[in-house]
């Protein structure tokens, strides 16, 4: 089986690049290289990972400069040929500034950073970036953000969950809650086309036992097999 | 210039006198306002220096010419492991979310600039009460300032503290602590060296903030303090972010000869101490540093503290490959100058001369004072107090149960969770943090390397006050025992010195008298205090603060299986209290129990015998590599019943405990209970066979091991002899410990 080839963007801020590129590169049969923001091309890549941060310092609004960034011409025909992205953190929140994903990322619904490892529901395990996992099961994945709480309109809303595109939820089962007040408790959503996907949990930051979840690492191993 | 100028910029007069005999002349403004920074306390020392000698690597270093930035440990034969804690107490004070904010940007910066990469932070917090809503508003905003910019610029913020007294009402103390990774071979040097080699300005263009910032934090907080605010400066972890990743490719460029960042006293600190250092000149040209403001004068640019700036210097005929890896990350790249061989910091605008002055006349030649020192009166007073004469808690007018005490312990802001504040920050970005916040102390692994590290930092100013010796040596203790719990090595120390004003001779005894008790204590453990930061001039008009030294300690753990934490692991396993001395008084001076439950804060401080923390230090280490314990945790404010308490919590495991009344001694049982005696900690094994094993091991560290009980059920029972002393569900310790802050907080902040 040929070796797939990830691209990992870095834009100035951006600090889970190296988080994101080592994950990667730890697993049998993915390869991955550093993108900087200045680059016009994304040919020979396979996925594309738009990195969590605070890219240019998320001045202004997040990911609101970096949807401006030489780059993005490129990502977006990645995704408009079908092939796969996938925005973690400060990533959704790019996609979102870029429309290549519906909605918004506001403000935590009580207003501070937070950082901790949640309970995600897998809503459904017939897409590139969930087929390693079982529909409905619930996996630990770290959270870190300040802006979180995803927000769009009542008919979007609506579209997404008619859809399916909402792959990731924060579990709200065994006294868990909701962290940051999105709506329908949404932590990742992808593209109508299924192959854009924004989501805030880290699943880099969830590969390794000894960092206390390896259920990140199966986002990974889906993206490879899907290719 | 005039005698009135110096004094308003804080010089005395006989300093003016110093600089006019230096400079054969009066000196300009420029030159003034210099002096008058570098000759601060916050930058030259000059009252602490004699003191800090007492720190044998410091006393060496000194004598080598070989202070550096932040002082270095050996990891493995490549790996070297920086780390350094500074002090934004002032600035915190006035402003809380920059004050705090630019303070782990400062200590950052002092990491980095060593060719380390920044692989974790920490902080040491004080606060007064959270019922004041004024210390609720600092709280929020110094928490809310680390947590903007700590996570911004991408290292996780892994360990801390955070203690509440009256004390730190108005004057909080915010202490960040920085460790980076570096190979050893590359360590960066500050000299400025090699006569006509370029001088480069990067990062952030120089603004107007900040100026005069370390002459402020060189006097006593009072009510025109809040007018200082244009005295704090601004940061941007944005460009912080930037300059790291900057910094880090053109050192690894090979063409940067020195390096310093420029935070207290900015452009005159790096430039006169690089000079210094290297034993040269340096000349620079104001107006071609970048200016936020074009109209600043030299005076202002000299003195701007602007954050997020450095200043290389390049070796010659490398300027543009220099200049280019800085351009790629947007940064600004100015050669400003150049290094001469006169020895004097010479500063021209637009070509005219506007100060020269010998480098080493503002470094070296910073006057140092042996100042007076007395012991504060109320000292006998205080240590006159025998705590084991008061009634047990059901004995008083409002009677208290043993497990009412233990939870209003638990609900002490002090011991409470630190969730609230720990959820802020960023403890994962890395993906090298294996144990997170709340842990005694975080665990990371380094890439690169086979091995791991354990940091922490600790410090308690109640028992400084009762006795700044006994108080910094248990300061140094503890931070050791928590590395050690965790299965690491103790490797080195950094050291915050924050007290009173140094010019009054309580104030000052104090300082001394804990100076040498870290001193002592670090020799004894064979821990060398590589950097360290003094913060004087903490009170208020209300009186001085406690007298606080924290200590930031960084152990070494050949592998990572060594680790241990301190949430049990399972249900049915021994628990043992490893005890390495046993201590007459109960523990009880100084404690959390006294001042909770009887409103008092005196008596002597828990006994320390430095043999005996180092036999248990040892232990520790031996009974995680021989696979011996399975959980370990160490014994601090609240003592025993807390420490089982939050081995529970963070579990979720309860556990059954029988104290004989031998153990107890002649002592009361709340001293047993909630005494903070020294030199103990808790540990699990996985099965009885293993406690013989355990207690023979111990036994040849001369330490005792008390088996006390077996983890399991969803309670935690506490029983002496054959009657209950505690005994309450997991769920009502959880409550109150995890939401005395949260609880506190979602009160009004407004202040």
């Amino acid at each position: 089986m040929a070796t797939v080839r990830f691209a990992v963007l870095r834009f100035p801020g951006s600090n889970c690049d190296q988080d994101a590129l080592y994950t990667i590169r730890s697993i049998e049969g993915c390869e991955a290289e550093y993108v900087w923001h200045e680059e016009k091309t994304l040919r020979g890549f396979d996925v594309v990972v738009v990195p969590g941060g605070f890219s240019y310092g998320d001045y202004l609004r997040c990911g609101a400069v970096a949807r401006f960034a030489p780059v993005m011409d490129a990502l977006h025909q990645h995704a408009e040929a079908g092939r796969p992205v996938l925005g973690i953190c400060n990533g959704f929140q790019i996609l979102c500034e870029a429309h290549l994903l519906p909605g918004a990322l506001v403000r935590n619904a009580d207003c501070r950073f937070i950082c901790r490892i949640v309970p995600l529901e897998v809503e459904r395990n017939d897409t590139m970036f969930t087929s390693a996992y079982t529909a409905g099961e619930t996996i630990h994945v770290p959270i870190a953000h300040g802006e979180g709480c995803f927000v769009t309109d009542e008919a979007t809303l609506a579209e997404l969950e008619e859809q399916g595109r909402i792959l990731f939820r924060y579990s709200v089962k065994d006294g868990a809650k909701n962290p940051n007040g999105s709506m329908a408790n949404i932590a990742g959503i992808c593209s109508s086309k299924g192959n854009v996907l924004g989501m805030m949990p880290h699943p880099e930051r969830a590969a390794d036992k000894l960092l206390g979840s390896e259920d990140g690492r199966r986002l990974f191993i889906s993206l490879k097999n899907s290719l | 210039m005039n005698l009135q100028t110096a004094l308003e910029m804080g010089l005395n007069k006989a300093e003016y006198a110093q600089i006019i005999d230096l400079l054969q002349r009066e000196p300009t403004l420029t030159e003034l306002g210099m002096f008058a920074v570098m000759w601060s306390e916050h930058c030259g020392y000059k009252y602490s220096r004699p003191i800090l000698s007492l720190f044998k690597n410091y006393r060496e270093a000194q004598e080598q010419g070989a202070l550096e930035n932040a002082g270095v440990i050996a990891l493995d034969d490549d790996l070297g492991i920086v780390f350094k804690v500074e002090s934004h107490n002032h600035p915190s004070a006035v402003e809380p979310f920059q004050g705090a904010a630019t303070g782990v940007g400062g200590i950052l910066r002092d990491i980095f600039t060593m060719g380390a990469r920044p692989v974790a932070s920490l902080n040491s917090l004080r606060f007064g009460p959270l019922s004041n809503p004024h210390n609720r508003y600092l709280f929020e905003h110094v928490v809310a300032g680390i947590s903007h910019y700590g996570n911004c610029v991408g290292v996780p913020t892994v360990a801390g503290e955070v203690m509440f007294h009256a004390s730190y009402s108005g004057n909080p103390l915010v202490n960040a602590m920085a460790v980076g990774v570096v190979e050893r071979s590359r360590i960066a040097g500050a000299a400025a060296t090699g006569i006509g080699n370029p001088v480069l300005y990067v990062g952030s263009a120089t603004g107007r903030d900040g100026i005069h910032g370390a002459t402020f934090a060189s006097v006593e907080l009072g009510p025109d303090s809040e007018s200082r605010r244009p005295n704090v400066q601004m940061g941007d972890p944005f460009m912080e972010k930037l300059l790291i990743e900057a910094t880090l490719e053109a050192l690894a460029s090979g063409y940067i000869v020195g390096i310093q960042d420029m935070g207290a006293a900015g452009l005159t600190c790096s430039t006169c101490e690089t000079a210094s250092k290297g034993g040269t000149g340096m000349e620079i040209d104001v107006r071609k540093v970048p200016l936020r403001e074009a109209d600043m004068t030299p005076y202002e640019i000299m003195l701007s503290e602007s954050q997020e700036r450095m200043l290389c210097i390049v070796q010659d005929g490398k300027e543009e490959a220099v200049q280019a890896i800085f351009k790629k990350w947007g940064l600004h790249a100015a050669f400003v100058g150049r290094v001469t061989d006169d020895g004097l910091v010479r500063i021209r605008d637009n070509g005219e001369i506007v100060a020269e002055v010998p480098a080493r006349a503002l470094t070296d030649m910073c006057p140092t004072y042996h100042l007076d020192t007395r012991e504060p009166e109320e000292i006998k007073t205080l240590q006159g107090f025998d705590p084991l004469q008061l009634p047990e808690p059901h004995q008083l007018s409002e009677p208290l149960t043993y497990s009412q005490c233990l939870l209003r312990l638990l609900d002490s802001p002090t011991i409470a969770s630190k969730q609230w504040v720990t959820d802020q920050y960023d403890s994962m970005v890395q993906t090298q943090t294996l144990f997170l916040p709340g842990a005694d102390a975080a665990v990371l692994r380094i890439r690169g390397s086979e091995k791991a590290i354990a940091v922490k930092i600790d410090g308690n100013g109640r028992y400084c006050r009762l006795d700044p010796f006994a108080g910094g040596q248990a300061a140094v203790a503890e931070a050791c025992r928590n590395i050690a719990c965790t299965g690491a090595r103790p490797a080195g120390l950094t050291d915050n010195l924050n007290f009173a004003n140094p010019e009054k001779p309580a104030g000052f005894w104090q300082f001394q008298r804990a100076v040498q008790g870290i001193a002592q204590a670090a020799e004894a453990f064979e821990v060398p205090v590589v950097s360290g930061n003094v913060s004087f001039y903490n009170e208020t008009p209300e009186g001085p603060i406690l007298p606080t030294p924290t200590i930031g300690a960084v152990g070494i753990l050949d592998r990572i299986e060594h680790a241990r934490g301190a949430a049990f692991t399972d249900a049915g396993c021994p628990v043992l209290l490893l005890q390495a001395y046993s201590d007459p008084s109960g523990g009880l001076g100084g404690s959390e129990f006294l001042s909770l439950i009887h409103g008092k804060e005196a008596g002597k401080p828990p006994l320390l015998s430095l043999e005996g923390e180092r036999n248990l230090q040892q232990l520790l280490l031996a009974a995680a590599k021989n696979n011996l314990s399975a959980t370990c945790h160490d014994l601090s404010e609240g003592g025993l019943a807390v420490a089982l308490a939050e081995c529970c919590i963070l579990s979720g495991i309860g556990a059954y405990i029988l104290l004989t009344q031998a153990m107890a001694e002649t002592l009361p049982l709340s001293a047993l209970l909630f005494g903070e005696a020294q030199g103990r900690a808790l540990v699990t094994v996985n099965d009885e066979k293993d406690i013989a094993r355990l207690e023979k091991l111990a036994q040849s560290f001369n330490v005792h091991a008390h088996w006390i009980g077996t983890t399991g059920g969803q309670e935690l029972r506490i029983a002496v002899a054959t009657t209950d002393c505690i005994r309450l569900p997991l769920g009502d310790m959880s409550e109150a410990w995890e939401s005395a802050i949260p609880r506190r907080m979602s009160l009004s902040t407004a202040s």
